[in-house]
């Protein structure tokens, strides 16, 4: 009688039971960061990075109960670099899914290949009108924020306060473009001047000789990172604070910028989707964390970040692990079954989010800290521009 | 457009000619003495910008930042001397345009290892934060006055020092005819050390100042070298004057590009294609002299060698 | 049969395997990373043309690389979508582009071509980043895949083998096409001009024409690379034509043997094979690649190839009087 418990069976057994559950061990999920952490961009990069480390940290460096491996690329704000860093990552890497990029000139450029070897990219960032409007792609999520709603916010704000005049200035590439259509789009004044620099300019001696000679009621600018801290340091070094109202964006206004330039800030408003001192509780941890762990206050880049993870983490718990099923994945992540720390929000037609947006102003606290406070909350449940130009449903 | 703005334009476009001027006088003086096509001069003012940043963030003055710089950027450039420029004077310029590219790379990777990838944030001393009354009605950053006073300075001293002291005379021989300077019992050696120093202490001048203005980060000398080497080659090699004037020359043509011609433009043409044709126009101008130059005065406008 | 002769033979057969075997050695990435070696090789290889053999210092071949690559997105945009149109068309305008330049850069020799070639790559980058409707700084995805015909494109393979080997067959092409240009009367004088120009003038030969021939050719062979280039990226942005590209070049062509006849393939092959294996080693990749290049110039002027058993010394071409050399 054979014995069931013979040498040759044991071994089968053994085979086969190692073989299962290495096949359940198997391959790690994984996933494509590339980040700024060189070039123009390098604060928003900087933010970005470190968030997503905390919550890949937080999540244990699992995503949905499934491990993961996350690989990192410095893109150096260049889409060239970019492109080069995103392509070794889906042929060499194998990633199923994608997020980092801080401008909307790299997601615009690292898009196509992603969608083309369907690897869903949850923006941490950019929000290009390209990609909300006519070239929307159902593996593109505009998790943060369209890149003309902060301008909308800001833009409603200096119509209500009455400013006559407004110069507005931003950098020539495509979220510059958008950001002043937005603005231009809810302000009803007079745009005295539209200025386009360039991407990574630091000196704006020559833009704001022309700010002086059309003295404007306002300023609209938005000048993402270093360019921004440079320029309000060059407005208040060249006595034009005391005529000109100063109004911009988060990517100025936030914790990065307060701590390079400080008291010069004061009373500087912006419109943003979130702000660190929200009352939900996913952003009360979040913030809580961050500090914990790096000893400074968020900016809006980190929340951004944070919220790309987790709305990974989510999606990949709602399929089961197996991202191998597109259709299945594009569904749990437009589901967006995740506390944000923006608070509720759902995704429009096109895959960017209808939400709040709040206008906030600098100002210090009761023990002298500056930072920002929301004092308004100009557009409520806003859906973007361009969401009817886009075909999906 | 109205005067003040003119005026104010006018001297940021002598700001950045000032600020060339540096960087050209100390390449022009080691190619028309030394005859070593130098491109690892960029990285010189790299190391200048990124130096004076760090130490004027630890000790919190400015003064002390660009002297540190200055000096720090002078051993590194004794060091450079000593192990590879001594054995380049005598190879032909493709070898040196290849052994100073390579230094550019090595010298990128060593202030990335140091300071990390992330541009510096260098700032202006904050008793030159505020604005300063020109003329009524025209206020002017106190720091870019500081920029040109200096800039000036250094011209000063420098013509004074070519043209009036002995170590000049030497310098203005050895860039007029090496081989006769050489037989007339000049220390050929000494001479070229010296130059060699002195363009080094110039651009870390340079980039200390620059700092506050530009963004000190990984791969700033590459972005200046170019305009450098086109002051260079309009104003002559070797000649001082000619890279004062031709360093003046570039700096108005950038600034009439970046402020005057979408000015011009913006009567007729929408603001996203302005902004895309003004530095393409200012750029395209700057190399369209130095072509004619090269086509018609190949040693440019004020050529030192016989 | 010498090394030499057998070599090339034996490089081509392997690099024509290469896609069927990557595979299965889970390699598929590096397909992509070899095409765009060959690429290089190509650039270098035309750029060593003008160095190499007709001695002049040219620091602004990307420029041409980079018309190449404009070349086809304008072609692309414009509806076109045969692949073989694009990039002779690349090629054709790649060439005059070169010979107007030409006109110009080659009545100066020594550090002047240096410096002129540079101005005018550094006009081609601002006329590039100026160009609003092909992306500008921000560069541009080419929405459609340059089609090859003759029912390759259908064929379903990952890393697109059948572009692979179109690289590969226009490299063979313009190898040989060099190689015969060297050794043909023309690359005689050519070479004659850069050994001593004033006695081929003296002796009555074109200096001018010959040398703007060489100019035009090898600029229409990069512009050729660019647009190859173009394609394998999908993706094309100034900073192809930034000086520092030109100098990557440069050092490509020095590297593998200046004057020698595989001294750009050679030169593109090392440059592009260390930068991949400092790059997995290091996040610093350029400090060894910056060391190993001032080690070459001082170790081994003439490039690796020169650096090759005595035995080849024979068959090798009498070394070049350093280009652009000396004299003022």
């Amino acid at each position: 009688m054979k014995n069931c418990l013979s040498l040759p069976s044991l071994l089968t057994a053994a085979l086969a039971v190692s073989a299962a559950t290495s096949a359940l061990a198997a391959d790690p999920i994984k996933v494509g960061l590339a980040l700024d952490i060189s070039g123009p961009f390098a604060t928003g990069g900087g933010e970005t990075r470190d968030a997503m480390n905390l919550a890949i940290k937080l999540l244990d460096n699992k995503l949905g109960g499934y491990p993961a491996e996350f690989i990192q690329a410095d893109t150096a704000g260049s889409p060239d670099q970019a492109k080069q860093a995103v392509d070794r990552m889906i042929q060499q890497n194998r990633i199923s899914l994608f997020s980092g990029p801080t401008p909307s000139n790299v997601a615009l450029a690292v898009g196509p290949s992603l969608f083309a070897a369907k690897v869903p990219y949850i923006t941490s960032n950019p929000g290009p009108s390209q990609y909300a409007g006519a070239q929307c792609n159902p593996y593109f999520f505009g998790l943060s924020y369209q890149n003309d709603t902060w301008d909308e916010t800001v833009g409603q704000h200096a119509t209500d306060q009455g400013y006559k005049t407004a110069f507005i200035i931003a950098p020539n590439y495509p979220a510059g473009r958008d950001h002043l259509t937005g603005f231009k789009r809810t302000f009803k004044g007079t745009v005295s001047s539209e200025v386009y620099s360039k991407v990574g300019q630091l000196d704006y001696a020559a833009e704001l000789a022309q700010v002086r000679a059309q003295k404007p009621a306002a300023l609209y600018f938005f000048l993402p990172g270093a360019m921004g801290i440079n320029f309000i340091k060059q407005f208040v070094a060249s006595g034009l604070s005391k005529d000109t109202v100063l109004l911009t964006t988060p990517a100025s206004s936030d914790e990065d910028t307060i701590a390079a330039v400080g008291e010069p800030m004061l009373g500087l408003f912006s419109g943003s989707q979130w702000s660190h001192d929200l009352p939900n509780a996913a952003n009360q941890k979040f913030v809580a964390e961050f500090r914990k762990a790096y000893n400074r206050y968020p900016t809006f880049y980190a929340a951004q970040a944070y919220d790309a993870i987790l709305a990974m983490d989510a999606a990949v718990r709602d399929v089961k692990g197996n991202v191998a099923d597109k259709p299945a994945l594009l569904k749990a992540l437009k589901a967006a079954n995740f506390q944000s720390v923006r608070g509720a929000f759902k995704y429009d037609n096109n895959n960017f989010p209808i939400q709040d947006y709040y206008l906030r102003v600098v100002g210090k606290t009761a023990d002298g800290r500056i930072t920002n406070k929301t004092v308004a909350t100009p557009l409520k449940a806003h859906r973007d521009a361009y969401h009817d130009q886009c075909r999906m449903k | 457009m109205t005067p003040t703005l003119f005026i104010e334009q006018m001297l940021n476009g002598l700001g950045y000619g000032f600020m060339l001027f540096l960087l050209a006088a100390g390449l022009t003086l080691i190619f028309g003495i030394m005859d070593v096509m130098n491109l690892a001069h960029g990285s010189l003012f790299m190391s200048g910008a990124y130096v004076a940043a760090h130490v004027h963030t630890r000790t919190g003055s400015f003064l002390v930042g660009v002297v540190a710089a200055i000096a720090v950027v002078i051993v590194l450039a004794l060091v450079l001397e000593v192990l590879m420029f001594r054995k380049l004077y005598a190879r032909d310029h493709l070898a040196q345009v290849l052994a100073t590219f390579g230094v550019i790379l090595v010298a990128d990777d060593v202030v990335k290892m140091i300071w990390g990838a992330a541009p510096l944030m260098a700032s202006a001393p904050a008793a030159l934060a505020g604005p300063v009354e020109l003329l009524p009605g025209l206020l002017y950053p106190s720091y870019r006055l500081v920029i040109l006073a200096a800039g000036v300075a250094v011209a000063v001293g420098l013509y004074l020092l070519v043209n009036h002291t002995r170590i000049g005379m030497l310098v203005r021989a050895g860039a007029s005819n090496r081989r006769m300077a050489e037989f007339m019992g000049v220390r050929v050696g000494q001479v070229f050390s010296l130059v060699f120093l002195l363009g080094a202490a110039l651009a870390a001048l340079a980039g200390a100042l620059m700092g506050p203005l530009t963004a000190v980060q990984v791969g700033m000398g590459e972005e200046i070298l170019i305009p450098s080497l086109v002051v260079l080659v309009i104003g002559g090699i070797g000649s001082i004057r000619g890279a004062f004037v031709a360093a003046m020359v570039v700096g108005m043509v950038d600034t009439v590009g970046r402020a005057f011609v979408p000015m011009a433009l913006k009567a007729f043409l929408s603001p996203t294609l302005v902004s895309d044709l003004a530095p393409a126009i200012a750029g395209l101008a700057t190399y369209a002299l130095m072509a004619l130059v090269l086509a018609f005065k190949p040693a440019g406008l004020f050529p030192a060698r016989g | 049969m010498r090394f030499t002769r057998w070599a090339p033979w034996l490089a081509a057969v392997l690099l024509a395997a290469f896609p069927l075997v990557a595979p299965l050695l889970g390699l598929d990435f590096y397909i992509g990373f070899v095409r765009r070696a060959m690429v290089f090789a190509m650039a270098a290889a035309s750029l060593n043309f003008i160095l190499g053999y007709g001695g002049m210092a040219a620091l602004g071949h990307a420029g041409f690389v980079g018309v190449g690559a404009y070349t086809l997105v304008a072609l692309s945009d414009a509806g076109v979508q045969s692949a073989w149109l694009m990039w002779g068309g690349a090629l054709l305008v790649a060439g005059a582009a070169a010979g107007l330049i030409g006109l110009i850069v080659l009545r100066t020799r020594g550090v002047y071509l240096i410096m002129s070639t540079l101005a005018f790559a550094q006009m081609l980058y601002f006329i590039a980043v100026s160009l609003r409707a092909y992306g500008g700084d921000d560069g541009y995805n080419l929405m459609e895949r340059p089609l090859l015909g003759f029912g390759l494109d259908t064929l379903e393979s990952g890393a697109e083998a059948p572009f692979y080997w179109a690289v590969l067959l226009l490299l063979g092409g313009v190898m040989a096409l060099f190689n015969r240009a060297t050794e043909s009367r023309f690359g005689h004088a050519l070479m004659g001009i850069r050994d001593n120009e004033t006695r081929m003038r003296a002796m009555g030969y074109p200096v001018m024409r010959l040398m703007m021939a060489a100019f035009m050719l090898s600029g229409a062979i990069a512009g050729l690379a660019g647009a190859l280039l173009a394609t394998h990226n999908a993706f094309v942005s100034p900073s192809l034509m930034h000086w520092t590209q030109s100098a990557n070049l440069i050092v490509m062509v020095v590297i593998g043997g200046v004057g020698l006849r595989w001294g750009g393939p050679v030169g593109a092959a090392v440059w592009i094979g260390l930068e991949e294996v400092f790059k997995q080693v290091t996040d610093y990749w350029h400090l060894p690649l910056g060391l190993l290049l001032i080690a070459i110039v001082f170790v081994a002027p003439r490039g690796l190839a020169s650096l090759m058993p005595r035995r080849t010394a024979a068959a090798a071409p009498q070394p070049a009087p350093a280009a652009g050399g000396k004299a003022a």
